[in-house]
């Protein structure tokens, strides 16, 4: 009985209709599609894309040259060379972040003890030359001036879970 | 319009044919490649996804339906590479050798009532034989190629023509019987009376048969092991570019709008409106009967696409067993079916 009904269904092509039938139903549906450099999709507080260091409201770099960050980074990205300033205060010389190495897991940002190296939300960069893909610090501190007010509403949206 | 008449009587008979294919070969044309468009768009939409809608005219989108004919023109421009050890001779023939049958069969194929270049009465034979012969220009690419995955495509394409073929000349037996007639304008004529007069309804099975050994017979999915792109590349075609590449392209399509045309004439009562015999049918009136043909072509032809877009590919033993062990058993039983059905007169189709 249980071949009798088998045959019946394959030679009626039951299945095949409801392949159909489910691609049909999808073809009237709103494709999922977001036509890129038009649309954007919605980024999250939580976005890990370009790396950037931050400043006080005063104008002073927050890093401190701990090397939290280039302890915890997985993917030995960062770079630190520290040395006093001239006002006695500790400071980094040098700080790199290699992005070809980052693998942006965002280790770095949590480490940070004074919230000085962050992800934004850029993720729309690329390299033209040789050597761009080091972010040096000058280039770390453009990028943190520039998108300063989102990096610091992100933040504050997210202090509750911190 | 006399002077038109005139003039036209006054060319040369062979300008007068030549004129006669273009007006036939050049829409086609026109109409594989925006199937080609159509298809991407359809699968796009069925995947949830847009398909083509940059490429327009002048600057402006228009839903992407500038696309095929950039296509078009990019591989036009692309070089046509001969590999090393491949024949040059057959390399180069195979894909005219696929492309001619697709064009030529059309030469047979009534538009309307009268309207057909060539009006024989072994039609349907023709068309049988020239769709069979696709299958050449296949095998030939792919064994000219000199190319592991070329001969392999090729082979696995013969064999599955070869069980198909047999399955489709059943079912078109199955048409010619009903009819009475090889001549595809007098197969349309047999069908007049109403929706329920076409072939479709008393050949039922037969029309399924053809239709699903159509898409086999183009290699087409779910039947495109000749093609295999994930076991062997891209099969017979492997080592084609350019213009070579979209000849057997272009040869592919014709042959998919072939055999929806077909299946449109021979099962779905070609020009004749679907309102015939209804209360509808003197407000449809006006319709010139190419539109109802048409119509009924892109039915076809959609199905063809969402086949496509909705079947995974049939595994090598299977397309062997539906073939011979599934299509022709139901093919040879139906043909008796339907000669009962003609000597006892069975109503209302053949009293």
């Amino acid at each position: 009985m249980k071949t009798v009904i088998n045959y019946i269904r394959s030679l009626f092509l039951f299945e095949l209709l409801k392949g159909l039938s489910l691609t049909g139903r999808y073809m009237v549906s709103r494709p999922f599609t977001l036509e890129y450099p038009e649309e954007k999709a919605p980024i999250s507080p939580r976005f890990r894309g370009l790396h950037a260091q931050r400043r006080y409201p005063n104008g002073e770099e927050r890093c401190i040259a701990c090397k939290l960050c280039e302890a915890t980074c997985p993917a030995l990205a960062i770079t630190i060379e520290a040395e006093p300033r001239e006002d006695g205060s500790r400071r980094t010389t040098r700080y790199d972040i290699d992005l070809f190495k980052c693998i942006f897991c965002g280790f770095c940002e949590e480490s940070c003890p004074v919230d000085a190296i962050v992800e934004t939300r850029v993720y729309e960069y690329c390299f033209e030359e040789r050597g761009e893909h080091v972010m040096t610090k000058d280039k770390l501190l453009a990028v943190g001036d520039k998108y300063e007010q989102q990096i610091a509403a992100d933040r504050a949206a997210q202090a509750s879970v911190r | 319009m006399e002077a038109l008449i005139s003039l036209w009587e006054a060319l040369p008979v062979v300008v007068q044919i030549l004129l006669k294919i273009v007006v036939i070969v050049a829409p086609l044309m026109v109409l594989v490649a925006y199937y080609t468009y159509a298809e991407r768009k359809v699968i796009g939409h069925m995947q949830v996804r847009m398909g083509p809608n940059r490429v327009g005219f002048f600057g402006y989108r228009l839903l992407g339906l500038g696309q095929p004919i950039a296509d078009a023109v990019k591989l036009m421009f692309k070089e046509i590479i001969i590999p090393n050890g491949a024949n040059r001779l057959l390399f180069v023939i195979a894909p005219m050798l696929s492309i001619a049958p697709a064009l030529a069969a059309w030469a047979v194929f009534p538009f309307d009532s009268g309207l057909v270049l060539a009006d024989i009465n072994a039609g349907l034979l023709y068309i049988l034989a020239l769709t069979s012969l696709g299958v050449y220009g296949v095998i030939i690419a792919g064994w000219a190629s000199n190319s592991k995955y070329s001969l392999l495509g090729a082979m696995r394409s013969a064999a599955q023509i070869v069980a198909y073929e047999i399955a489709m000349g059943f079912a078109l037996v199955g048409v010619l019987v009903a009819a009475g007639s090889l001549n595809l304008g007098e197969i349309v004529e047999a069908q007049n009376g109403s929706l329920l007069h076409w072939f479709w309804l008393p050949l039922l099975p037969l029309f399924l048969v053809y239709f699903i050994s159509g898409v086999a017979e183009t290699n087409r999915a779910p039947f495109d092991v000749a093609e295999g792109e994930s076991e062997i590349v891209a099969g017979f075609h492997v080592e084609y570019s350019g213009m070579t590449f979209a000849v057997f392209f272009l040869a592919e399509y014709a042959n998919m709008i072939l055999i929806s045309a077909l299946s449109a004439l021979l099962f779905l009562g070609g020009w004749l409106s679907p309102f015939q015999g209804t209360f509808l049918e003197s407000w449809f009136a006006w319709v010139p009967g190419i539109v109802w043909l048409l119509a009924k072509t892109f039915v076809f032809m959609f199905l063809f696409l969402w086949f496509r877009a909705t079947f995974p590919r049939y595994r090598y033993d299977q397309i062997m067993r539906l073939g011979w062990k599934v299509f022709i058993p139901i093919t040879i039983v139906w043909i008796v079916v339907i000669g009962l059905m003609k000597v006892l007169h069975a109503p209302w189709w053949f009293d």
